[in-house]
């Protein structure tokens, strides 16, 4: 199965599995900058860790410093592979224009509509530079997304 | 697709050094996500990215004065994690502290004012109506669009300094005039005339606009003879931190408000608001967290950094009076010096006010960790961010419950109507 997705920061194919969050969340205050674990207390996905995932963001509350937040993650090794945002939102994703401006190796980001994110949650993902996503037929379970 | 000038892509290029190009290679790339067709001249900037978060924001602006990056307008610095100008002490263990220093001195290396202050509006940083500029800090951005009338979005980190040095910025969002018209109208015109001429209104009405209006554009209307500075501060810091208010107008007050048929473009507002006095106890009652009870173990004003006329409110409630709990009044060094000057910092000290200079009780670790400790504040700010970021419970309260709490060292309230 295929879907594609529009670049919005392109970068080299990346594989990973799907953690889709159900809701919009806040990187500052809502995501640990060191370990990549979602700290927001009221946060369906509280407690899961956004490391080496494609995370499916629905939506994105913006803190001016989320971008912050999304650079130490760069720096720390613990950011997700890929991004895929329902709509761009410049705060966060200068965290990855930054980190590349520094010579660190970042995510790539894309844009898929909340709709079609939800689809993809726990499976194992390809996407290839131009924004091309293809699944694994076989789905692994859900709850190993984001577990560390 | 954005399109740059020969002149910025050539220092995008590095005809000016490193530095600015990284610089004007961030702007351009903002200007790309956000679907802007191409960059303005700014007047100036207000850069909230020099708080330390971690190393890697201490490593970038390392890497843009190693590119020799210098701000091209005026640049004034939101608050650091530090007190450079003393007072309170920064519990930060030595690492983190370190990097804070290191992010702090790199901002000011690259010619930004050590203003250090969440209010640069009333430490002299005022741009001209109708003048583009790049601000960062949530209250920071709302106070410059609403109260003077100055164009900008909310900056985040990074992008704010990027825009300095470049001396460009994105053209989109409140930049444009088609997008500082109002769409809701929010009618505070039935609260009693004693209300609304109270201190106290100001952070609840800003927390209500904030949860109602999210990112729209606002006119308030009702408010006539009934604002100053202070309270348009207060009430848009709150609206800024409850919600993603970058703008909001006073119908017969801010400077894109005649009236309120002016703010909203001549058009019908397409949601209109009255405010309640059912509504406004619902959101008072959310702007306090602790438990019922007397428990007050601190009291903490100035969020916004408090201007000389707030000290000088703080100053005759006080009355001479000492304090049984401290109470931290968060400032800047414009106010700090000025009260220096005229002999008063000592007895205010004397008398258990804790001066918190150059940053703020909830972005750095000042206040001591106490189980089940409770906070009383009048800043809407304070009440939404203090319970996350420092562990206290909230209680909100006017400056006078404030003082009168602090003196008598448990909680005191005024009698008051909410309607």
């Amino acid at each position: 199965m295929e879907l594609r997705c529009q670049p919005l920061l392109p970068g080299a194919p990346v594989e990973g599995i799907c953690l889709a969050l159900t809701a919009p969340i806040s990187f500052w205050g809502g995501v640990n900058p060191a370990s990549g674990e979602i700290i927001d207390a009221r946060h369906p996905q509280r407690g899961l860790n956004i490391a080496g995932t494609v995370l499916a963001l629905p939506g994105t509350i913006g803190s001016s410093s989320a971008s912050a937040v999304l650079l130490e993650l760069v720096h720390a090794g613990r950011a997700p592979a890929a991004l895929l945002m329902d709509a761009p939102d410049a705060i966060l994703l200068l965290g990855i224009v930054v980190a590349r401006e520094m010579g660190w190796p970042a995510p790539p980001a894309f844009r898929l509509p909340a709709a079609e994110q939800a689809a993809l949650a726990g499976r194992l993902l390809r996407i290839s530079q131009a924004g091309v996503i293809t699944l694994d037929a076989e789905a692994p379970s859900l709850s190993t997304a984001g577990r560390p | 697709m954005v399109a740059l000038t020969a002149d910025e892509s050539a220092i995008a290029a590095g005809s000016k050094g490193d530095g600015a190009a990284m610089a004007m290679r961030i702007v351009a790339e903002a200007a790309r996500l956000m679907g802007a067709p191409r960059l303005i001249p700014i007047a100036s900037a207000h850069i909230d990215g020099a708080l330390y978060h971690g190393d890697s924001g201490t490593l970038f602006a390392e890497a843009l004065v190693a590119g020799g990056a210098r701000t091209a307008v005026r640049a004034t610095l939101n608050v650091g994690s530090l007190t450079p100008a003393g007072c309170a002490a920064v519990h930060l263990p030595p690492h983190e502290h370190e990097m804070a220093r290191r992010m702090m001195r790199a901002y000011e290396a690259m010619g930004c004012e050590p203003s250090w202050t969440c209010a640069p509006y009333q430490a002299g940083h005022r741009p001209a109506q109708g003048s583009d500029v790049a601000w960062g800090e949530s209250n920071a951005v709302v106070f410059c669009n609403s109260v003077l009338g100055a164009r900008t979005n909310r900056y985040g980190d990074f992008l704010d300094i990027a825009c300095a040095i470049a001396g460009r910025a994105p053209d989109y969002g409140l930049h444009r005039p088609e997008n500082r018209v109002a769409t809701l109208l929010l009618d505070a015109g039935g609260l009693s005339d004693a209300l609304r001429r109270s201190a106290v209104l100001y952070p609840v009405l800003g927390t209500l606009l904030g949860r109602r209006a999210g990112n729209a554009v606002a006119v308030i209307d009702g408010l006539q003879g009934c604002t100053d500075e202070d309270r348009l501060k207060a009430l848009g810091a709150a609206a800024a931190s409850a919600g993603g208010v970058g703008l909001f107008h006073v119908a017969g007050v801010t400077p894109e408000a005649p009236d309120a048929a002016a703010a909203l473009g001549g058009l019908q507002p397409q949601e209109r608001i009255v405010v309640t006095p059912a509504e406004l106890s619902a959101t008072l009652a959310t702007l306090s967290t602790a438990a019922d009870g007397e428990r007050i173990d601190a009291v903490a004003i100035g969020s916004p950094h408090l201007s000389l006329a707030e000290i000088d409110a703080m100053e005759q409630l006080l009355a001479g009076r000492r304090l049984q709990r401290p109470l931290y009044a968060n400032t800047g060094r414009h106010v700090l010096s000025a009260l220096d000057r005229a002999g008063r910092r000592r007895g205010l000290e004397e008398a258990g006010v804790v001066f918190v200079v150059d940053t703020c009780i909830v972005v750095t670790p000042i206040l001591p960790e106490l189980e089940g400790a409770v906070l009383m504040t009048n800043s809407g700010k304070f009440a939404h961010y203090a319970p996350g970021n420092t562990g206290y419970a909230v209680v909100y309260g006017s400056l006078g419950e404030c003082v009168e709490s602090a003196v008598a060292g448990r909680l005191v309230r005024e009698a008051r109507a909410w309607n």
